[in-house]
Formats: structure tokens, sequence, C-alpha cells
């Protein structure tokens, strides 16, 4: 055997061929426990959608529900309060709704919802994820003496309006989001799910 | 050649070995089953475990409960839709990530039958599925127990029968007793026949062996498709790691 | 070859610069392409680098099984279900922890009969055979402890027989086991300090003596199957004037050649792992899926297929004390082979017809006092002597027998080669080759 030649080409292309069938196979193998850390079957079925009952929110109240952990604001929107939403859109940084991340196709509207008295979104702040407070009143606040009705941030003073569209010149960069819902009955919204026929 | 002759010499040895290993593991579950009846349970036959989860969710599931196995996992594994398997399956008001649990509050079942009924999730791997099968093909009827049911496989059991009405009712044959001890069973006779007959009473038994075979483990259905492939990437990964040692190595030789 | 450091000067600056701060390139050629290690290496020498691949598995997917599963009576065995289950992927990655757990033994079991049998633990390597031991040691801790941590009634009743054997010790025996278990059976403060040695004491212990052994075994060099020192041999070969004859660079020869080797063992992994997960109750054993219960002790309680040769010493003695004295003589009758053994050849080619009969009989009777551990005795005799069989006595007898034999090896060992009596073959200069 000793008299057996040796191939330059034919053992940098061995090497080669193993090198890039085990980097693949080691890339391969790397998948599962990347994946391993998604949200497990449990964490699906705890954020599973949720039934919230609306009924007896009365005007102009927000109630909070939970779903996949964070809260939802649910808020009962005044005439009054919808009526002033036009007339804010030249201190908005995105007044249109252009940015399609934060609401399904069918929440993209002035009101940013399904039914124009009752907003849906989720109740974190877009900057950096604290919890923003209600103000529903049209009166002057401490941090705006324009206030017309809105959420306000107390974590980095970031605003937002009462369709939860995000004021120009504060740290928040977009909208508060509409999650996916959809109303079952008159008084009941699921949170979590389209309405029929709706991406 | 004596290189790829010490090849196969390796490649013989390890294959022994291995053989070795295996029928001392296949004899040892052999022993064991010689009492018990070959269920023939298939967990990548769909259709059996349809069968199966249906027979489960009628008799079963009333006591016993599957506390680790999620209906949306039922659902997906069986190749059936959330609705059908809430509808079917789950108790009232479950929703579809919930754990099948049973519909009776351990307290109760521990008032009615002096002990909860077990959680079945690992029955399968904890006691064979042969044992299952023959465990639910050996109910005979005795007065002389509270609830009126013996089980040859498992004396005095305290759980009744639930699928006496689709196997009917079997009555013990007793073997000549020896003076001063008790008679035993010899083997058991269908007195009164079920709504099936004994092949389809088999079928059902053994669809729902196969389910709770599933429930012990649903990964079962994926690691059989997915080694295949691990399997044939790692020979083609050999046999290029045999190449380029061999390459390697005409500097050796 | 035995390490002498070599400096490699990179052409890159960036590369230069950090080796000259920090030898890191010339230290990873020392111990690869600069290591010459024997050419005649076979079929045997491929379980070194098999451990070190299944250490690296039981690490990486030990880290990832931390994540999810929760240690607490109360919440471990469903956390283990969990992951089977729930997480994605979860199950793949347990089974590569478990089927690697019972491949480690396999693989360490297979290295150690190869450094007796070949010599291996002979001058200058007695040390790299001593930490070998101790590593040895360390993984069946390791073993035990993560075989308790499922919390199925296997181990509890495992924690619990095994932490009795310390029950032994005169005197203190009862204080240490109520201390080993913080309680007065196994229970979550057992389980919870057995996590902890398990995932962090256990496995720095273990990679600290792995570096140690490597470090002793470069710094001596390689055996063969010969025995042959190929330091010792003719200089001058292709690789160099002054480099040994019979000898070639770790890397790239030996790495090409386990990389075979790992696929080949892969192969073997993978089929367990993808189709035989439990192997039929040996890896994963039937009673491990019932929750552990306080109450009911499994019909059939033995310990992992690994354990079971010295799970047989310990019953074949029919009292405790010395019972636990002959299985921890067993395992340190071990340490002491580079000392009972007096003969100056290393491998077993060259030895006398005592010697291979020795060995064989020392590995019959561990795989049999395995076979009796395991219960395969108790189940085979009914079938072989009758059903009205005294199982017992044929068992003891049987197990007895063989428990001789194996403590028999060690002091033939010694006789046979403190008076002389081994009449050895002449060993060659040079390592043989097949070609």
């Amino acid at each position: 055997m000793a008299n057996e030649v040796v191939d330059p080409g034919r053992r940098r292309f061995l090497t080669a061929t193993t090198s890039v069938v085990g980097a693949v196979g080691v890339a391969c193998a790397a998948v599962p426990f990347i994946k391993s850390w998604e949200p497990s079957a449990r964490a699906k079925a705890a954020g599973a959608p949720v039934m919230a009952d609306i009924g007896k929110i009365e005007l102009g109240q927000l109630v909070k529900f939970k779903w996949r952990g964070m809260p939802v604001f649910v808020v009962n929107r005044s005439p009054q309060q919808i009526a002033t939403l036009p007339s804010l859109d030249g201190r908005l940084k995105d007044p249109n709704s252009d940015n399609t991340d934060q609401q399904p196709a069918y929440a993209k509207n002035e009101v940013r919802s399904i039914k124009p008295e009752w907003l849906v979104v989720v109740g974190i702040c877009t900057h950096l994820g604290c919890v923003p407070e209600y103000f529903g009143e049209v009166k002057a606040e401490p941090f705006d003496p324009n206030w017309k009705g809105g959420f306000f941030c107390p974590c980095h003073k970031s605003r937002y309006d009462m369709a939860g569209r995000v004021f120009d010149g504060v740290p928040a960069p977009a909208n508060l989001q509409v999650p996916p819902y959809h109303f079952v009955t008159d008084t009941l919204v699921q949170i979590g799910v389209n309405p029929q026929g709706a991406a | 050649m004596t290189n790829s002759l010490h090849f196969r010499s390796v490649l013989v040895r390890v294959t022994v070995a291995l053989a070795g290993l295996f029928l001392v593991a296949g004899s040892a579950l052999a022993q064991e089953g010689a009492r018990l009846e070959e269920a023939g349970a298939r967990v990548t036959n769909i259709a059996s475990l349809q069968s199966g989860a249906r027979t489960f969710f009628n008799y079963c599931s009333g006591c016993h409960s599957l506390k680790y196995m999620r209906y949306s996992r039922i659902a997906q594994d069986l190749q059936l839709s959330d609705d059908a398997v809430l509808k079917n399956f789950a108790t009232a008001d479950a929703r579809i990530g919930d754990l099948a649990m049973s519909a009776m509050p351990d307290d109760k079942a521990e008032q009615w039958f002096g002990k909860a009924p077990p959680d079945l999730s690992l029955e399968a791997r904890a006691k064979g599925d042969d044992w299952i099968y023959t465990y639910l093909k050996s109910f005979y009827v005795d007065p002389t127990r509270p609830t009126g049911w013996n089980n040859t496989l498992f004396p005095n059991v305290s759980m009744p029968f639930p699928l006496w009405e689709l196997q009917g009712v079997q009555t013990p044959v007793y073997a000549p007793a020896k003076p001063g001890e008790e008679p035993v069973v010899e083997k058991l006779e269908l007195s009164t026949p079920g709504r099936l007959t004994p092949a389809q009473y088999d079928d059902t038994v053994r669809d729902l062996t196969a389910f709770l075979e599933y429930a012990s483990e649903p990964a079962a259905l994926q690691r059989h498709a997915i080694g295949v492939w691990v399997l044939l990437y790692l020979a083609f990964f050999t046999l290029l790691a045999y190449l380029l040692k061999h390459e390697y190595w005409k500097d050796v030789h | 070859m035995a390490t002498a450091p070599v400096r490699i000067q990179p052409k890159n600056r960036v590369l230069a610069w950090i080796e000259e701060r920090l030898p890191i390139l010339s230290f990873l050629s020392t111990h690869t392409s600069e290591y010459y290690a024997p050419k005649n290496f076979n079929l045997w020498y491929y379980f070194g680098s098999l451990a070190m691949l299944v250490l690296v598995n039981q690490i990486v997917t030990g880290i990832f099984l931390t994540m999810f599963y929760k240690p607490g009576a109360d919440t471990a065995f469903a956390s283990v279900e969990y992951i089977m289950r729930d997480v994605d992927w979860g199950w793949l990655i347990r089974y590569m922890h478990e089927v690697g757990a019972s491949m480690f033994f396999i693989v360490v079991y297979l290295h150690m009969f190869r450094g007796l049998m070949y010599g291996s633990y002979k001058k200058p390597r007695e040390l790299i055979w001593i930490l070998g031991m101790l590593i040895f040691l360390a993984l069946m801790a390791e073993a035990f402890m993560g075989y308790v941590l499922p919390w199925g009634n296997m181990s509890f009743w495992g924690a619990k027989v095994i932490i009795s054997l310390f029950g032994a010790v005169p005197w203190i025996g009862d204080a240490l086991v109520q201390w080993i278990m913080g309680d007065y059976n196994p229970a979550d403060a057992t389980l919870n300090r057995f996590f902890s040695l398990h995932v962090i004491a256990l496995p720095l212990v273990l990679l600290l003596l792995v570096v140690l052994h490597l470090a002793a075994l470069h710094e001596v060099g390689s055996n063969n199957p010969d025995g042959v020192e190929i330091k010792k041999g003719p200089k001058g070969s292709r690789f160099g004037a002054d480099k040994p004859a019979d000898g070639i660079p770790f890397h790239p020869y030996y790495t090409v050649k386990d990389l075979f080797g790992v696929g080949f063992f892969l192969v073997i992994c993978a089929f367990i792992i993808f189709f035989q997960p439990t192997l039929g109750g040996w890896f994963l054993e039937h009673d491990n899926f019932i929750p552990a219960n306080s109450l009911v002790t499994p019909a059939e309680i033995k310990p992992v297929w690994y354990f079971t040769p010295f799970y047989a010493m310990l019953r074949m003695i029919p009292a405790k004390l010395p019972g636990v004295i002959i299985m921890f003589v067993g395992i340190a009758a071990l340490f002491l082979v580079p000392w009972l053994d007096r003969g100056h050849v290393k491998s077993v080619r060259y030895r006398g017809l005592g010697y291979k009969i020795g060995l064989g009989l020392f590995a019959a009777s561990f795989v049999m006092l395995g076979a009796v551990g395991a219960g395969l005795t108790s189940e085979y005799i009914p079938a072989w002597f009758g059903p009205t069989a005294d199982v017992t006595t044929i068992e003891n007898a049987f197990g007895r027998f063989w428990l001789i034999v194996y403590f028999a090896c060690f002091v033939g060992l010694w006789a046979y080669t403190y008076f002389g009596w081994e009449k050895t073959k002449p060993v060659p200069e040079r390592v043989t080759t097949h070609d």
C-alpha cells in the first residue's frame, strides 16, 4: 500500500466535502435546541384567546383584560372622545395607522377599531413595554395643557390619543397595538381571534 | 486491501456486540410477556388511534385522566378538528389547550373506589401495551368482589369492568382444585355475548391500547419519521469520513 | 513527542499579536498536529474520543434540560413530562441525554478494558489510570444523581437504597443517611441537593479530571496495542528526522480516524434515540414512568444496567456491612491494578497464557455479575432448571462463584506476576501493523 499515490486534489475535495456535510449536520442538530426556546404548548394554551364580557363597561370607562399575560385595554369611548380624534391628526406620528404591524387591516381606520365606540388595544407602550395610564377626560393635564383624553406612559412620558395613536415628540415609535379580536355578540368580545373572513 | 478487510471486521464485531445487546433486551421482555397476549397495537395507524380515542373518552375518561395530554395535541396528531375533539372528547367547559382531566374530582373518586383511579398518561410506558390489552380481556364476574368483577391478570382489581356491554360477560372455569388450596381460574368463557363479536372486541381493545401507547409518548409519531432521515444523513457522513480517513492514511501505510 | 512545546508564529498580524501574549495556537498545535501517537491504534482506541463526545453531548443537552426541569418532589415528574410533550423538541433533548448516559458507560467500560488489555495502566501511565478511575467514580455519582431527578418510582427507591448503603458505616451510619437525605426519607430536600450536585458540582469535577487525564496522557504519550514505547524506539520518519519512527501526528491522522468512529457511533446512538429510546426498559426503566411513591416499592427493584455488577456484589453477601465493603473493594481494587501487576510486558499480545485467561475471566465475571444484578438469572433459572427450582439458592451459587472469580483475578494477577509464573513472549522493537 505504501506505493499508493497521494492525490492532493482528492484530499482537498474530501476534506471540504466532509467539513461542509458535517457543518450542515451540526447546524441541523442546533435547530431543536433553538426551537426548544419557543413558547411551549403550555404557554400557547395559557395564551389562548380570551373572552371579554364588555356588557358592564360604562361610557368612557376602561377595563383591562389579560391575554397572553399582557393587559388588553377595552374602552367604551364616548361620542365626545371619538369626536376629538380627527382634530389631533396634525400632532401625531402616524395618524392614518400606516404602520401595518400595529393593527389588523380591519382596524386601519380613523378610530382604529371594528366598532367606533369600542377601542381594543394592547396596553403596552411601544417604547419599552411599560403599561400606559388612562387619562380619559378632556382637560388640561400636567403633561399636556391641551389634553383631549388618551393614554400617558409614566416611564418615559409617551402619550397616545383615544385611538391609541402616538403623539409626535415622544419616545414611543408606534401606535398602541390592536390585537386580533372580534365580536361574538354585542356584549362579548373574543381577544386573540380575527373576525371570520378577515386575515 | 487489508485495510478494508480490517474495516469489515470492525463492522462485524460492532454488529455482533449490538445484536447481543438487543437479544438480551428482547428476551428479557419476552420472558415477562409469557402470560400476556400480544396486543399488536400500531401507534402509526391514525385510524386505530382515532377509534381508540373514541373508546377511551366514551368509557374511561369518566374516571381516568390523561393529565399530561392536551386536547389540542390529540386533535393535531390524530388529524381531527379542534371542534370535533372538544365536542366528542372533552369535558363540558374545557378549552382546546387544556389537559385531558377526568370528569371525576379526586376526592369523590376516593370516596367511591377507596382510591383515586390512576392517571393513564403513562400507563402504556409503565405496564407495556401487551399488559393493557390482556388486562382488558381478562375481566370476569365474581360475586365475592364489591364491584362484582375480578380479573385474571390483576387479581382483586378495584376497577369495575366498563367495557362489559361491548365484550359481554365472561365467567370463570376453574381448574380442579387441589385439597386445601383456592381454586385457580383455568380459562374464561363468554357466558353472555356483548354488542361486539369477540373479533370486534379484540380490535376495539387493540385500538384503545394503541391510543394509550400514543398518549404515553406522543413524540413517538415524530421520532420514527425523523429518525430515518437522521440515520441516512449519519450513514452518508460516516461514509465521507471513512473516505477521508482512507485518503489521509495513505501517508501512513 | 511527549509534548515538546512548539511555537507557532502566525503571519496574520492580529493572530501574531494574540499569539505573543496568549499562545493558544501553539498550545493547540502542541496537542494535535505536534502530538505524535503510535500509528498502530486499533478499534479499541476509539473509545476515549467517543467518551469526550458523549461528555459534550451530556453537557449541552443537560444545559437545555435544566431550562425546563423543575427540581422538587411535587414538580420534577411533571416537568419531565412537560419536556417530553409541551416543549418543542424537548423529547429529543431528553432522549439524547438519557441514551447518552448509558452510552457513556458503554464507552467508558470498553475504554477501561482496553487499558487492562494493553497494559495502559503500567509505568509510566499509572497516574493516567488513577485519574481515569476517579473519572469513573465521579461518573457513577453523576449518573446516580441524574437518575434520581425524574422522581419516578425507580428514582425514589434507587435513591433510598443507594443512600442506605451509607447506613452501613459503623457508629455514624444512621446519622449520615439522614444528613445526606436532609429528611427521614428521600424527599424534596434530597432531590434539590442532588440536582445541584448533578448539574454543577460533579460536572466541574468531571471536567477537571478529564483535563488532568489528558494532560497526564500527553506528558508520557499514548500506549498502543503492542505496548511498545515509541519514544524509546528509533527516530526519523517522513514527518521529521527527530520524530519517532512509529509515531504519526494526532492531527490529521487520528482526528480523521476518530471522525469516522464518531460517525459510526452516532449511527448507533441515533438508532436507539429515535427507535428504541428505552431499549426495552434497559436505558429507561418501566417503573420509572410511575411517579415516586414512598409507600410502594417496585416489584423488580434494580439499578440501571451500568451499576448491576456492583449491585450484585452487594446482594451476594448475606450481611449489610460486609456487602457494602465488598462492593467498595470491588471498585477500589481497580485503582490498585498498576501495583498488583508486577509484570513488565504491557500488551496482552505478548503476555503469558495465564494473563489472557485471567483477563477473559475478569470480563466474564463482570458481565455475569451484571446479569445477576439485572435480575436476568432469576428470570432464566426457572426456564432452565424447571419451575420448582430454588431460584435464590441457584442464583446465589452462580453469583458468588463469579464474585470469587472477580476477586481471584486481582489476587491471581499479583501472584502470577510476583512469583514469576508468567511466561511472556518477546516484545518487538517496533510496533506491528496490519500491512
